[in-house]
């Protein structure tokens, strides 16, 4: 598995990255979550060697990671990258070989992957002529041709339409069903929701939660319920340690505590038929709410 | 766990350089704008030694000469010559002079009783007619010697600088889109950034050696066609080494380009980064251009490293270097190549990966700001 241990980095005298420390288990696909400049893109460089921390180290499997060690690494970095005018094949056959593999072995990796990315009808097309979304998939294919030991990828979901959103997902949990380490960030959060095992959220250069996203759930976020009555709800705005979200007729919303929450439900029922009475998981988005606002900026703590 | 294939090892540091300069190589012989540029350069060396030798009358079946009357039982009337008459020596010169001839034959009080009147040179079938040599006097000799001597030194510094500027400047642009679409993230997650450099400078290199052959190949055609043999003989060893010194004096420019190019992130700044490198590519060529009659600045030339390649050819072609200068000369073009190349690879190394704003030389050589 791969580990970052108090990772610290700092641009002249602006400290970006803060004793970041989290874990990638191995068959686990890690969201990496965080608004734009929290330290994502930084902190993926680091892992993969582009950049080196001012602190900190990066182990897989608990030693240290060296040069040869991160050829077997695959990475999608932020920008985009691959040569224009190269077709698409030639292009993942040369990164490949590039990583050791034969001629025919390169070649056979990048057809396979191409195929599997359904980019077969544009194989021969140089990557420039390819379309956002293309491109994307192609660059997700560089990232996997070599089959790396493990994955990060940065954003790699962004301009993919759902029918492509699919095939990455799948084509991803295929390497973490295989043990690799699969690490990538995304801003949207929906997308991390969905596919994602385990959560690393960042803010201001710091890890703010990690865990599993079930873990989080539990942890992070209000205890909410939904209830749905035959009457009038608004005498619920009068019940002492209940804040109500949304209030419409006879549903509401509301948070309170696990037993005032009993406790509306009986005086509801004291009232009249329930419909429903639904506690309500809080979503990615409101966790990541919930855990980064009102954090102070750690730019300014830095100051 | 579904089993995951076994890993391959990665390549050595010669195999991915290899590979490297393989892309190099077949990416720019597939580009367009590479064969067309190549195949005009190549056009435009076979039209110029034709068109000179058009002009300079080599073609023309008969060469005129005239002859003085009292004279005239000396010159033979063999084909490629057509004799004209002319009542004396001072006729005999003004035809020369307004260029209606090409050489007079006209009385001397040498032993032969004749000598031979031209302007810049005597054409080689009135010599070989003539049973005897006789004495030639040229009307313009310097003028002459000058001629070809410009339009040969010329011709080492434009190949020169032509080809470096032409191949320096893919490198650079090459280094800088590589940087600007973050793709060396991904190359250098895979091999090291020596084996990147010394990929594209063997790519690039090999590339403008080859185009360099092909260029001499050309020349060296043209001149036996158009009947200019005594030419070739004259360059044919210059132009050998002139081949020697640029695969090595390209090397070193190589170097120096992706070194400058690899300082900023972007295709628009390159220009400034550049202008370095482009002064020194570019200097050879003014110098010889300007000093070619300069002994002292030609010998300097040929002994600095990055003027060399041109220098040293040009002194050998003039006749004016002993056996031993170029191999001296090319030692010393090697020994400043390591030198070079091992700052450049640092440059390179250190400010590959740095985006943003343009890396400063000193800050990346200090090892300060190392990442």
């Amino acid at each position: 598995m791969l580990e970052l241990h108090g990772i610290s980095r700092s641009f002249g005298d602006r400290l970006v990255l803060d004793d970041v420390s989290f874990t990638v288990g191995r068959g686990r696909l890690t969201g990496f979550v965080g608004g734009n400049g929290a330290g994502k893109t930084t902190t993926m460089r680091i892992i993969l060697g582009v950049l080196a921390p001012h602190g900190g180290t990066v182990t897989v499997d608990g030693a240290p990671v060296v040069g040869a060690q991160r050829a077997r690494f695959g990475y999608m970095p932020e920008e985009r990258g691959l040569y224009p005018k190269m077709q698409l094949v030639e292009h993942l056959t040369y990164l490949a070989r590039l990583h050791g593999f034969d001629r025919q072995g390169a070649t056979e990796r990048a057809e396979a992957l191409v195929e599997r990315l359904g980019l077969t009808p544009r194989a021969k097309d140089p990557v420039e002529s390819l379309s956002l979304g293309n491109q994307q998939r192609a660059q997700v294919a560089a990232a996997l041709v070599h089959d790396p030991d493990v994955l990060v990828l940065d954003e790699p979901f962004s301009g993919l339409d759902p029918m492509a959103v699919e095939v990455v997902q799948g084509v991803l949990a295929e390497r973490a069903a295989q043990g690799v380490p699969v690490l990538f960030s995304s801003h949207q959060l929906d997308v991390v929701e969905r596919l994602c095992d385990d959560l690393v959220i960042i803010a201001g250069g710091q890890v703010r939660a990690a865990g599993t996203r079930e873990e989080l759930r539990s942890r992070h976020g209000s205890a909410r319920h939904e209830i749905v009555a035959e009457g009038d709800m608004g005498w619920l705005r009068d019940v002492p340690r209940v804040r109500v979200d949304e209030l419409a007729g006879g549903s509401a919303v509301f948070e309170a505590p696990a037993d005032v929450a009993q406790h509306v439900l009986t005086a509801a029922l004291a009232r009249g038929p329930v419909r429903a009475f639904t506690p309500l998981r809080p979503s990615l988005a409101e966790i990541f709410r919930d855990v980064v606002a009102d954090e102070p900026d750690l730019q300014e703590v830095a100051r | 766990m579904t089993p995951r294939p076994p890993a391959v090892a990665p390549p050595s540091l010669g195999r991915a350089a290899l590979l490297v300069a393989e892309r190099e190589i077949t990416s720019q012989v597939r580009s367009k704008s590479f064969l067309i540029s190549t195949a005009v350069l190549l056009v435009g060396v076979l039209a110029a030694i034709v068109v000179s030798s058009l002009m300079s009358g080599r073609e023309s079946a008969d060469v005129p000469v005239a002859v003085v009357r009292s004279v005239a039982g000396e010159v033979p009337t063999t084909d490629g010559l057509a004799l004209s008459d002319v009542p004396d020596r001072d006729a005999a010169e003004q035809a020369v002079r307004d260029g209606d001839v090409d050489a007079a034959v006209v009385p001397a009080d040498g032993p032969l009783g004749v000598e031979v009147l031209a302007m810049d040179r005597a054409p080689q079938v009135l010599l070989d007619a003539l049973t005897e040599r006789p004495e030639v006097e040229l009307l313009e000799p310097a003028a002459a010697e000058g001629g070809i001597r410009y339009a040969v030194t010329f011709g080492f510094g434009l190949v020169f600088m032509m080809s470096a500027i032409g191949f320096g400047s893919t490198i650079a642009q090459n280094t800088v889109t590589e940087k600007q679409t973050r793709i060396v993230e991904i190359l250098l997650s895979a091999v090291p950034a020596r084996a990147l450099l010394a990929g594209k400078i063997l790519g690039n290199s090999a590339l403008a050696l080859g185009q360099t052959a092909a260029i001499a190949a050309v020349s060296v055609l043209a001149l036996v066609v158009t009947g200019q043999d005594d030419l070739l003989t004259m360059i044919g060893t210059p132009v050998v080494w002139f081949v020697v010194f640029f695969a090595l004096g390209f090397v070193l420019l190589a170097s120096v380009f992706a070194a400058s190019a690899s300082l900023v992130s972007r295709i628009e700044d390159t220009g400034v980064v550049l202008q370095p490198a482009m002064w020194l590519t570019m200097l050879p060529y003014f110098l010889v251009v300007f000093f070619n009659d300069n002994a002292t600045v030609l010998t300097v030339m040929s002994y600095v490293p990055f003027s060399a390649p041109v220098g040293m050819p040009v002194r050998l072609f003039l006749g004016e270097a002993a056996w031993w200068e170029p191999l001296l000369s090319l030692a010393v073009l090697a020994g400043s190549s390591v030198v070079v190349i091992a700052v450049a690879a640092r440059i390179y190394e250190r400010s590959v990966l740095r985006m943003g704003a343009r890396v400063r030389v000193r800050e990346v050589l200090s090892g300060a700001g190392a990442d």
